[in-house]
């Protein structure tokens, strides 16, 4: 008679269970790695930052002008270039992105989806700088200067703008057409089944289904306008300073600003880095870190936003 | 849509007449119309940009570079003179910005998406990665620039190289920085192949007393191999056009030798710049000096390395995909 089966013998041969469980390791090590990145960066990021502001002080952070070289940290003055681009980009992709999405879902045959696709992914894929160039060398002159007359400085806050809207596109159409199609076929059926004609099917049933969707797909589109960087650098204008804009009145930061040149955020995080390499000013270097923790913050912020909206979505359907 | 009601049955004048009548309507859909002019607007104008901005590259830059000759532009190193300076100390810097990321972010990224995939049981240490790795795609660019300054430029390089040329804004620094900046890009790539594996797979594996490992290495990766492969060529893509943190992590603005000695140690310590930097530079330098000749046909060269790497992962895609079915 056999002696009764245990545990043990389940248990394989030693040395596979020895490799198997180095294996694990590994790969729980790569994959808690990322986590020491996050980390990493926060840290980084917070060390310098209260160093900025243990060396300027808060009371420097509102001023009339950013101009690390001079000492005057404005922080209004980049955050405002920000927005201003940011706005000008979402109300340009906004409307493009949605039509090209609930077209590609809605309405193309396969054999045009197949080719736009692709297309779209093109335009993802091409890189910034090379955006950055074609706002200045063809959307500025003949779309910004050609509306708003040639004595508009070449490089303005409309132009990044306009530059920066063209580089979110491919980003939310492909989000919100994820949204659409996630939207059951059932709801367009029981539509057209009460007589519903195909634009009100679209307009009135899948749109609002996907709606959260779509909000998160501006969301993430907002977040990378604010984080782009080249486009901004070289098409806002401004070099390494910038006054603020709201001395000359409220009207100014709302409508009047966009035709003149601007510096935003991650424009002025560029600009530090010069050619000089040698920052003069005490807390210019640091402000390099401080703008770049404001900057961390608002876009974490907004993308686990868009991740809630995303998710609250999908649990939905 | 099809109506079962055959006309001859309904008097005129009821209300069954009219009803008929209004599904019959002649009365065309203005709405709907307009509604399909106004999407196919949006979309031809998306894809108009893309195409007036190659257009727009080449007419500016085709005839510089056919002039020098492609050839001769790529392999000239950059001199203090535009009308002789090529564009190989930018190819160089992108060629071993790109050794890094290979050597780092695949075997890393490919690691944690197994790992998230194949080992993680749900649970908050999971779900805390999924979201952190989500969260580190979306992190601006510049963002990590600033993240390489501080740990591979003046951390590492206060470390490695105190009293070097390069003071920590190394070649090596730049690599690192752009690998950490495609890992999560990698890590959702992979991650999505390997989830796309069917479930039977794995089972049949396991039902023969297969470890995870045996599984996962045998049978799990082979099938999602050409995922996993378009996903890197695609992040690869990324790193090669990505320039916001090589500015901040201090790649070269201006001319300097970015070829530092022959040994793969001196050049990986050495100062260097890369291909969009360089396309960043030449615009920045003072007008009348001819630099601004110089942006488009590197652009060109650019985007040819980035076609042909979309190309490869499209062909790659769909080579393995006909292989698994023959």
């Amino acid at each position: 008679m056999t002696a009764p089966l245990t545990v043990n013998d389940l248990r394989g041969q030693p040395r596979r269970r020895r490799k198997e469980a180095t294996v694990r390791a590994l790969f729980l090590t790569a994959a808690v790695l990322s986590l020491a990145i996050t980390t990493a960066i926060i840290v980084v990021l917070a060390i310098d930052s209260y160093r900025f502001l243990d060396i300027v002080g808060f009371s420097s952070l509102i001023g009339d002008q950013w101009n690390p070289r001079s000492g005057f940290y404005d922080v209004r003055t980049i955050i405002v270039g920000t927005l201003q681009v940011a706005a000008v980009a979402i109300v340009v992709a906004t409307p493009l992105s949605l039509g090209a999405a609930v077209y590609l879902s809605e309405y193309a045959p396969n054999s045009v989806r197949r080719v736009v696709k692709p297309a779209i992914e093109v335009l993802a894929g091409i890189p910034s700088v090379v955006l950055a160039f074609f706002t200045l060398n063809f959307l500025s002159p003949n779309v910004v200067q050609t509306l708003f007359g040639g004595d508009t400085p070449k490089a303005n806050i409309l132009a990044a703008g306009l530059g920066v809207g063209v580089l979110i596109i491919p980003l939310i159409t492909s989000v919100t057409e994820d949204a659409l199609r996630s939207v059951p076929d059932s709801l367009r059926e029981a539509s057209v089944g009460v007589g519903a004609k195909k634009v009100t099917t679209t307009v009135r049933v899948v749109l609002p289904a996907a709606l959260s969707g779509i909000v998160a797909a501006m969301i993430l589109g907002i977040s990378r306008a604010i984080g782009e960087t080249l486009v901004v650098t070289l098409a806002a204008g401004a070099t390494s300073f910038a006054r603020w804009p709201g001395a000359e009145g409220a009207a100014n930061l709302l409508y009047g600003s966009y035709l003149d040149q601007g510096l935003t955020m991650t424009g002025a995080m560029a600009n530090l880095i010069n050619r000089g390499d040698t920052p003069i000013e005490p807390g210019s270097k640091e402000s390099l870190y401080f703008i770049g923790m404001v900057l961390f913050v608002i876009t974490l912020t907004l993308n686990l936003l868009a991740d809630r909206v995303v998710r609250r979505f999908q649990n939905r359907y | 849509m099809t109506t079962t009601s055959t006309p001859n049955l309904v008097l005129p004048g009821s209300p069954a007449a009219s009803v008929a009548a209004g599904l019959r309507s002649g009365r065309r859909d203005l709405s709907g119309i307009l509604f399909q002019i106004f999407m196919l607007l949006c979309l031809f104008i998306a894809l108009g940009i893309l195409v007036v901005l190659i257009g727009d590259v080449l007419s500016d830059g085709l005839g510089t570079l056919l002039d020098r000759g492609p050839f001769d532009f790529v392999t000239t190193e950059t001199s203090g003179r535009a009308a002789e300076s090529g564009i190989f100390d930018g190819v160089f810097g992108s060629f071993w910005i790109l050794v890094c990321v290979a050597v780092v972010s695949f075997p890393l990224g490919l690691g944690a998406a197994v790992y998230l995939e194949e080992y993680a049981r749900p649970g908050r240490l999971t779900n805390l990665v999924q979201i952190n790795v989500r969260n580190l795609a979306g992190v601006p660019a510049v963002v990590y620039g600033v993240f390489g300054l501080g740990i591979f430029v003046e951390l590492m390089g206060g470390v490695l190289g105190p009293g070097r040329v390069a003071a920590g804004k190394s070649l090596l620094a730049g690599g690192l920085t752009m690998a950490v900046l495609v890992l999560p890009i990698v890590i959702i790539t992979a991650s999505e192949a390997i989830r796309s594996v069917p479930r039977a797979l794995r089972e049949a594996g396991y039902g023969v007393g297969a470890t995870r490992w045996e599984v996962t290495k045998d049978h799990v990766l082979p099938y999602a191999l050409p995922g996993i492969l378009t996903g890197t060529v695609l992040s690869f893509a990324r790193a090669i056009g990505e320039t916001a943190p090589l500015i901040v992590v201090g790649a070269l603005q201006g001319s300097a030798p970015a070829n530092n000695g022959f040994s793969l140690m001196d050049n990986l310590q050495g100062r260097f710049t890369a291909l969009p930097m360089q396309i960043y530079d030449f615009q920045r330098r003072p007008l009348n000096q001819g630099w601004a000749d110089l942006v488009a046909p590197t652009i060109i060269v650019l985007l040819s390395i980035l076609l042909v790497a979309n190309a490869a992962a499209i062909i790659l895609r769909n080579r393995y995909e006909r292989k698994r079915e023959g």
